[in-house]
């Protein structure tokens, strides 16, 4: 229908406009932070021993010895070109970051929320639909005491457990170093990457290795949506619709799964859109925990060597994935909800 | 339910009693799940106030204390009637860290709750009420440091403020208070705009009442009542975030206090030759505590949200369908 | 028109239990529908009108409690089982509500509605055959076929209001009940929903009990009226000897306090309806009653015939043998008040 498509165009020019603020505050944020911040970032970088003259000659090279605003021009207008800065120690520009352990981050928190999203529905429109039931009791319990767990004792338990009394799986890394060896790389996304190849040893590994760290992730950010889940369930079971419904006599397994499941979760989706701060800041916890190549892990080291610029172009890099996700998620509820649309 | 004339006329005087005592009602009618929820965590929350409290005096030791009468412990001793909950690599005694830990957790919190409502509740008033301008600014800059992760920006505060200010419970309080004010702008910048609207600011307005004074009389008590178990959710927020900074090295140093999440980054080389007690004890006082409040805080929460209170309900016992009434037929016609 | 009721209520009492004290929302309540009837249940907000309603389809909310009998078909509502009380609404009980914006479920296409709810009750209905169906009943009520696919937010509240009207009748039940269904919506509107629901007793000989405050509506629409107060039916009859002979004085006093081209000056009735977790001892009214007597304050009244098909229950009809010595007094204002701290 061309309505539709006009205004569903429509609807996502005005969300992109106001990215636009959005992404400069931030942007802006993270650049005086830095800026604000004691101590000179080139020398601290270098370990404080460098000589004065090569200390200065990096600074000139970074631009760090202009004035502020020409500083604040030239990283925006570098960061609107794709250009994240250059870290200095160990030496590798922000995009290779990227590439190479931002993929790792990416995989393991697509595998964590596909869990986080299976369980944290299922337990939290059960505990909903059978609101003050020992299936409530229990769900809603599971839900506070899971998300009351710090991710890197769950993980700990869970090494201790899995990897070293039963000896089942690895706690450790991303893949095992014959897997390393073998595993050519196309998207950096070993799962992937094994498929594509068809090499079924590989995959077999690689999962084995994913097993723990998206389970503790996904298990933790479930119990949020556990929450906000049955809440929302137990606020659409009181709507008008579904009483109507019930007058017309359908019967109550519809009015649950058709009526009130589907407008509970309309929602769901934002809110889960806003958990992606959550499961990256989870992120960071479940990469140093296992020990995960992911840019989190990269960042905690940066942040260890006091390298600024890798600092700032990693935070740049999480600002811009969370801005670019609600995005997302607000069309794809833009798509779920005809009454947004108009 | 009747109000007293002699309650009625107190409050006329503006006196705080009955509006603590209309504030407290759902919790004293709070019944079932709610009820539990709200009773069990009261006890643990203050089970461990206490033990944070009392720690100088339960402790067995000090939680830097490696020997006893000249004798060093045991390290990586197994839990055992000496160290209920064993000895780390360094030779502490388990059990006195977590305890002494309850004190670090909370004092931290404490610090951070009274920073971040200080700052983001004016902030959430005056922006909410007077609008504009400013209000946008404020809502775009809040709206932004949200989309961040918490846990991101609390790290990259602590390791900006880590050079001046040293690490320690001052610097992780920071890093948590930056963390949690825009929560706290947003709920009651939001509350405060659905309330101006409501015919009793309205009408204070028109009587020509002061802004500020609105806002102290009228608006603030009204907003003010989503703030406890918003904080409380938030304080059993900050614990896992002042444990994971102390778990990746960001949070209190050891020589300052004992810290959960510190102990638990610790406990990681000790898990792969299987040693469970110095990570498993550290681990179970976090999930308790931040249970506690979190049971705290839901309960708080479905007491006062209307939305999701449940009516108390008795049972209709129908007595025999009394007075039978009897119909009398007139004879016909008129 | 038959006599033959088609629902016929007995001693129905439905009770709100709270935590102080069951809300006796009906007490006692007796009334017949026939076939192809229009009864107008009237009173004021709060009276137990609603309940009533929704009382005689089982479709009460939590925390309510009912007795007594609604025999419908030779088998009594209260009492059934969930799965039989389902099977009645709808093909047999239609409901449709005050506020209809917020009855239709707002993701669902207006198709979707009546295809579930055609399946729900006719499953060896064809697509063809439901979508005929629908488009002829939404056509009566003046919906077009070319908004058949659309979603409830499209449409207006006169409009959402003809759906779910259509939505009842096109399943033809024998009894439809309405609550208020025009309360919300301007006259205009008004009166073209009234006409709609007029037509389907001559269209589908639909029996209607229409709950209204609305002295008007009743006088031009109903049959039969019944006047209810404080959880009672005070007075029932045909709707013209019931406008123009008001037996009991709260039906006087209701009729003079509407307004028409004759007022000259607004009339009200003293005083507040009722508690009715704790009503009035003897007649409910007493309290408000320009003619109470003594006997009012102290003694239930007992339900008369006044005509062949006419009812009331207050003691100026007597029966004078049961009126105790000097209860015909007249209640004093003063001792009114006495009367009810009593």
């Amino acid at each position: 229908m061309a309505a539709k498509g006009t205004s569903l165009r429509q609807y996502a020019l005005t969300r992109l406009a106001l990215v636009v603020p959005m992404v400069l505050i931030l942007l802006t944020l993270v650049f005086l932070l830095m800026r604000v911040a004691p101590g000179d970032p080139v020398s601290a970088s270098l370990g404080g021993h460098a000589p004065p003259a090569v200390i200065n000659q990096i600074k000139h090279k970074l631009g760090f010895d202009k004035p502020l605003y020409v500083q604040y021009v030239q990283y925006l207008g570098n960061v609107g070109r794709g250009n994240f800065g250059t870290a200095i120690n160990p030496a590798q520009p922000v995009s290779e970051i990227i590439k190479v352990n931002g993929t790792a981050t990416l995989e393991l928190t697509l595998y964590a929320m596909i869990i986080a999203i299976t369980v944290g529905v299922a337990i939290g429109l059960l505990a909903g639909r059978f609101r003050d039931t020992p299936v409530d009791s229990g769900g809603r319990l599971f839900g506070i005491i899971i998300y009351a767990t710090p991710i890197f004792f769950l993980g700990l338990m869970a090494q201790l457990f899995f990897g070293v009394y039963l000896g089942w799986l690895p706690v450790s890394g991303r893949a095992s170093p014959l897997t390393q060896a073998t595993l050519t790389t196309h998207t950096n996304i070993y799962t992937i990457d094994a498929i594509i190849d068809r090499n079924w040893a590989a995959l077999g590994d690689v999962l084995r290795h994913m097993i723990l760290p998206a389970f503790t992730l996904g298990l933790v950010t479930a119990g949020v949506f556990i929450r906000l889940i049955r809440i929302n369930v137990i606020r659409t079971m009181k709507d008008d619709y579904i009483e109507a419904a019930r007058a017309r006599g359908i019967n109550e397994r519809s009015v649950v799964y058709h009526h009130a499941f589907r407008n509970a979760l309309v929602p769901v989706i934002t809110i889960i859109g806003l958990q992606v701060a959550l499961l990256l800041g989870g992120a960071v916890l479940t990469e140093t925990t296992f020990n995960w190549p992911g840019i989190g892990h990269e960042l905690l080291l940066y942040i260890e060597n006091r390298d600024y610029a890798a600092v700032q172009g990693i935070i740049v890099v999480f600002a811009l994935v969370v801005v670019a996700v609600s995005v997302v998620i607000d069309f794809v509820g833009a798509f779920i909800d005809p009454r947004i649309r108009y | 339910m009747a109000v007293p004339a002699e309650t009625a006329r107190i409050e006329t005087r503006r006196s705080i009693l009955p509006r603590v005592q209309r504030a407290v009602a759902p919790i004293r009618e709070a019944r079932g799940m709610q009820r539990t929820m709200l009773w069990v965590g009261a006890a643990i929350t203050s089970a461990f106030v206490l033990m944070a409290l009392l720690a100088p005096l339960v402790s067995p030791y000090h939680f830097d204390q490696y020997r006893s009468g000249g004798t060093r412990f045991p390290q990586l001793a197994a839990p055992s009637a000496q160290h209920l909950m064993g000895t780390t690599v360094t030779s502490y005694d388990v059990f006195s860290r977590v305890i002494w830990g309850a004190q670090t957790e909370i004092k931290v919190v404490l610090i951070s709750l009274v920073m971040s409502l200080s700052i983001g509740v004016p902030l959430g008033l005056i922006s909410g009420y007077f609008a504009g301008k400013l209000d946008r600014v404020l809502v775009l800059i809040m709206d932004a440091m949200l989309a961040f992760p918490f846990l991101l920006l609390a790290i990259v505060i602590a390791f900006l403020l880590s050079d001046k200010v040293g690490q320690g419970i001052l610097t992780a309080a920071i890093a948590i208070t930056v963390a949690y004010i825009p929560l706290y702008f947003r709920v009651i910048r939001n509350h405060v705009i659905s309330i101006r609207e409501e015919s009793f600011v309205e009408a204070a307005r028109a009587m020509g009442a002061r802004p500020f004074t609105v806002i102290r009389k009228y608006v603030f008590f009204n907003v003010i009542q989503n703030v406890p178990p918003l904080a409380t959710l938030n304080a059993a927020d900050a614990i896992l975030l002042l444990t994971a900074l102390g778990f990746l090295g960001y949070g209190i140093q050891p020589t300052q206090g004992a810290e959960w999440g510190y102990d638990i980054s610790r406990a990681v080389s000790d898990a792969s030759s299987g040693i469970w007690w110095t990570g498993l004890f550290p681990g179970l006082a976090i999930v308790l505590l931040v249970t506690g409040l979190t049971l705290l805080g839901e309960g708080l929460n479905e007491t006062i949200n209307p939305v999701l209170r449940r009516r108390a309900r008795t049972n209709v016992e129908f007595g025999p369908s009394s007075p039978s009434p009897v119909i009398e037929t007139e004879t016909e016609g008129p | 028109m038959t006599n033959e009721p088609v629902v016929s209520v007995r001693e129905l009492r439905v009770y709100y239990g709270t935590k102080r004290g069951p809300v006796q929302a009906v007490d006692g309540v007796s009334l017949d529908i026939a076939a192809g009837e229009v009864v107008g249940l009237v009173g004021e907000s709060g009276c137990g009108k609603s309940t009533l309603g929704r009382g005689i389809l089982g479709l009460l909310p939590e925390g309510a409690s009912s007795d007594g009998e609604v025999i419908y078909g030779g088998r009594n509502i209260v009492g059934m089982t969930p799965k039989e009380l389902r099977r009645l609404r709808g093909p047999d009980l239609g409901l449709i509500f005050q506020e209809p914006m917020t009855r239709l479920n707002p993701l669902m296409r207006i198709e979707e509605h009546f295809k579930e709810t055609l399946e729900q009750h006719e499953p060896s209905l064809g697509d063809k055959e439901i979508r005929r169906r629908s488009l002829e009943t939404l056509g009566r009520m003046g919906i077009p076929p070319t908004r058949f696919s659309q979603y409830p937010h499209e449409f207006s509240g006169g409009m959402r209001q003809r759906i779910m009207i259509a939505l009842a009748v096109v399943l033809q039940p024998k009894l439809l009940i309405a609550d208020e269904p025009t309360t919300s919506l301007d006259v205009i509107v008004e009166a073209q929903i009234l006409s709609i629901l007029a037509d389907l007793r001559r269209n589908f000989g639909t029996a209607l009990l229409l709950i209204t405050h609305n002295l008007g509506i009743v006088a031009e629409s109903c049959d039969r009226v019944a006047v209810m107060y404080a959880g009672k039916i005070v007075e029932e009859g045909p709707a013209r000897d019931v406008f123009i002979d008001p037996a009991h004085p709260y039906t006087r006093e209701l009729l003079r306090s509407t307004i028409s081209l004759e007022t000259s000056e607004l009339h009200s009735i003293p005083g507040a309806p009722p508690s009715l977790l704790d009503p009035p001892r003897g007649c409910r009214f007493h309290p408000r009653c320009p003619s109470a007597m003594w006997v009012c304050a102290t003694t239930d009244p007992i339900e008369k015939r006044i005509d062949a098909d006419r009812r009331v229950q207050c003691w100026l009809h007597g029966p004078e043998d049961r009126i105790p010595e000097g209860g015909t007094a007249e209640l004093e204002r003063e001792e009114i008040a006495v009367a009810e701290e009593a």
